[in-house]
């Protein structure tokens, strides 16, 4: 495979294209509510009106996943939502005039004119399901041109430059963690995929790999080329099989064109993918039980250093990111790192997709430059509560914290929202009302990150069940108002001296719902005068 | 829910000695990870897929088959969630408790699910015609709330809607 062959490819898939296009989103939220049924429908709708110059192909998330099945008949960008099979007919019959009997959603809702899409550019477009249809958008020619025209210390000059950080939750400078596997010395390295997103409430990573797979693929193989790894591993939640269906099918397709392989675009390049199924433990989110998963043995993080950059899978240096850090590098590659760097806020460059659900009227996967405020996803995208008032919005999942309504101006960056006592996270965002208990929120993560504990070191393992207790006491109304500084406390040591990530997050919604929401703790308190 | 892999091919030789052919497949998939014991959370998931879950014989074979103490192999399987030492239920009924589901009412369709089938979370039926069980997060959280039926997502549930499901189930004999 060269570079005009990849054109061609390209050339072709254009050429093929139809004058119309009925698009139909074929991810896991829409799948559920029938689609698949709904795409077979249209199809038969269109081969009985023996019309040619119309083609229906399925597509990945076009975000608004509440309001599924959506349909985009295309190049007029008409949107209809809600879509059943029986629907079918009309859709194909307006296109000649006439009314669709399927409710029309509107394109020029902010949900969607306010997003900047980077990450999801391809998502909802093209046919995850066929790499022709990604080389069509563009794909694989940064993977060409790095490999070509530039040296792996200029792949990495570039992501430093771009600003990129890790968009896992931490944050931490991508540029800077490529260098140091860049640096390391082994005789094999790695880079992995993480893709086991175990956030409650999370399902960016599901989507950009049910939409886009060859671009996680592809950011890879860039990243592999720049560190100087020859294998690489995705480890993706069996929980999302659709996924990883999808992955192994792009994985064979990429193989099978020479794009992932030996010799990959005849440049001396070698390059494989593997995938490995997570079995179902939220700790194997943290970088070092992630590891140990993928070796095969029960995922337990240990002490760092040495960090994966040094010593990671089988002692050897690897470099893991993010599904969402891959999938940014194609662009970063495509467009320079100026054109990325001029996107976001001062220290946070570039764009955030966040899963944006719970008590809102828009549900979905939303894509916004780093930077807007919480109040513009939350009102302005989402459209708001549909009963009641906004409460608190919940960011970064069980790691994360709870922030107010009254701080909803805070913009979304690293830092400003550590601020205030949260997290980015990996990006779920999850709306609360005023019929929400902030206290029943605590509990219900605690319970989480209690069952999930790996139980390696003491802090996490027992303090997560003596804080669960304590919460199940003040919701019983036995706890005194002592018990509640102990809360406390006990929440600061966990998280100061827990071993890994989970541990150390862990009584994050606690400490933030206790700072902003206090008086529900303390509507819980027993009134010490009575006791005895 | 299952997760699908491509089938190995069945060659046409005699069938496995234990009588069992899903031990032939399993073996195929063994061979593909050349045996290796960083394979073993692979092959379980394919055990399980096979089996339908982890018998102690099962896991003692794994455990000769990739020349691992049986007491990592145990440790492995125990470890993490997916993976099931008891026989589950002809019919399977999920409920997510995500964080999205969880806000929008997912403890009263879970409530419901007991009540109607008179078992906890994590239990089958006594006739071992249904297994109910809670996912962590499905990732479906914009449909939320959301329940599997036989590996089936729907969303967007109620409580009376998983009672009719359940109950649909208990008289279809």
């Amino acid at each position: 495979m060269d570079i005009s062959e990849l054109l061609t490819i390209a050339e072709h898939e254009r050429t093929m294209r139809r004058p119309t296009c009925i698009r139909c989103c074929t991810a896991l939220g829409c799948q559920s509510a029938g689609s698949l049924s709904l795409k077979q429908r249209l199809e038969e709708a269109v081969a009985e009106v023996d019309r040619t110059d119309i083609e229906v192909i399925g597509v990945g998330c076009m975000g608004m996943c509440g309001h599924g099945p959506l349909v985009r008949v295309d190049p007029d960008g008409v949107l209809y939502e809600h879509v059943h099979a029986a629907d079918a007919p009309s859709i194909v019959a307006a296109l000649d005039g006439g009314d669709a009997t399927a409710p029309r959603g509107d394109p020029q809702h902010p949900f969607f004119t306010l997003q900047k899409r980077i990450v999801l550019e391809n998502s909802g477009i093209i046919d995850p399901e066929r790499i022709e249809s990604y080389i069509a958008a563009g794909g694989y020619q940064a993977l060409y041109c790095v490999l070509h025209d530039m040296t792996p210390a200029e792949v990495i000059d570039v992501v430093t430059r771009s600003g990129l950080r890790g968009r896992g939750g931490a944050g931490y400078p991508t540029g800077l963690k490529w260098a140091t596997v860049a640096k390391s010395h082994g005789d094999r390295k790695y880079v992995v995929c993480n893709a086991d997103e175990g956030d409650p409430g999370a399902f960016m990573d599901r989507s950009i790999i049910e939409s886009d797979p060859h671009k996680i693929l592809e950011g890879m193989a860039i990243a592999a080329y720049a560190v100087g790894a020859d294998q690489g591993y995705v480890y993706v939640r069996a929980e999302y099989p659709l996924a990883i269906q999808r992955l192994q099918r792009a994985i064979a397709q990429a193989r099978r064109l020479g794009l992932l392989g030996a010799q990959i675009f005849d440049a001396g390049f070698t390059f494989r993918i593997d995938i490995r199924v997570g079995a179902g433990a939220f700790v194997c989110g943290e970088e070092t039980a992630l590891m140990a998963s993928i070796e095969g043995r029960r995922g337990q993080p240990r002490p760092r250093p040495p960090y994966p950059a040094e010593s990671g899978l089988w002692g050897r240096p690897t470099l893991i990111n993010n599904v969402e850090t891959f999938a940014n590098i194609p662009p970063i590659i495509r467009n320079g790192a100026e054109w990325f760097a001029a996107i976001g806020a001062e220290h946070s460059k570039g764009t955030k997709v966040f899963a944006l659900t719970g008590k809102i009227r828009h549900t979905g996967l939303i894509e916004v430059p780093m930077g807007v405020t919480l109040r513009q996803i939350v009102e302005e995208m989402g459209g708001g509560v549909p009963e009641g008032r906004v409460k608190a919005v919940q960011t970064g999942g069980p790691s994360g914290g709870c922030i107010p309504a009254a701080l909803l101006d805070t913009p979304v960056d690293y830092e400003s929202l550590q601020r205030v006592g949260s997290i980015m996270g990996s990006g779920g965002m999850v709306v609360m009302d005023d019929a929400t208990n902030m206290v029943d929120v605590a509990h219900f993560y605690m319970e989480f990150c209690k069952d999930e504990s790996c139980g390696k070191c003491i802090p996490c393992r027992a303090g997560t069940a003596q804080m669960l207790h304590m919460l199940n006491l003040i919701r019983s109304g036995q706890a005194t108002a002592a018990d509640l500084a102990r809360l406390e406390q006990l929440c600061i040591m966990v998280k100061e001296t827990s071993l890994c990530g989970l541990g150390q997050s862990a009584p994050n919604p606690v400490l933030s719902t206790m700072k902003y929401f206090r008086e529900e703790y303390e509507a819980f308190v027993r009134d010490e005068g009575l006791a005895g | 829910m299952a997760v699908t892999r491509s089938q190995p091919p069945v060659s046409e030789q005699a069938s496995h000695p234990s009588g069992d052919n899903r031990f032939k497949l399993l073996e195929a998939t063994m061979k593909k990870h050349q045996y290796r014991p960083d394979a073993l959370i692979e092959v379980l998931h394919r055990a399980q897929e096979l089996f339908g879950y982890l018998s102690n014989d099962l896991l003692l074979y794994i455990a000769n088959s990739l020349h691992l103490p049986p007491s990592r192999v145990y440790g492995v399987a125990t470890f993490y969630h997916f993976f099931s030492l008891a026989p589950k239920g002809e019919h399977s009924c999920v409920v997510c408790l995500g964080t999205a589901c969880y806000v929008r009412g997912a403890a009263a369709i879970l409530a419901a699910a007991e009540q109607t089938l008179g078992i906890r979370a994590g239990h089958t039926t006594p006739d071992g015609r249904l297994s109910l069980e809670t996912a962590r997060c499905l990732g479906a959280c914009g449909i939320a709330p959301t329940v599997v039926f036989d590996g089936a997502i729907t969303g967007h549930q109620t409580p009376e809607q998983v009672q009719v499901w359940l109950e649909r189930l208990k008289e279809k004999d």
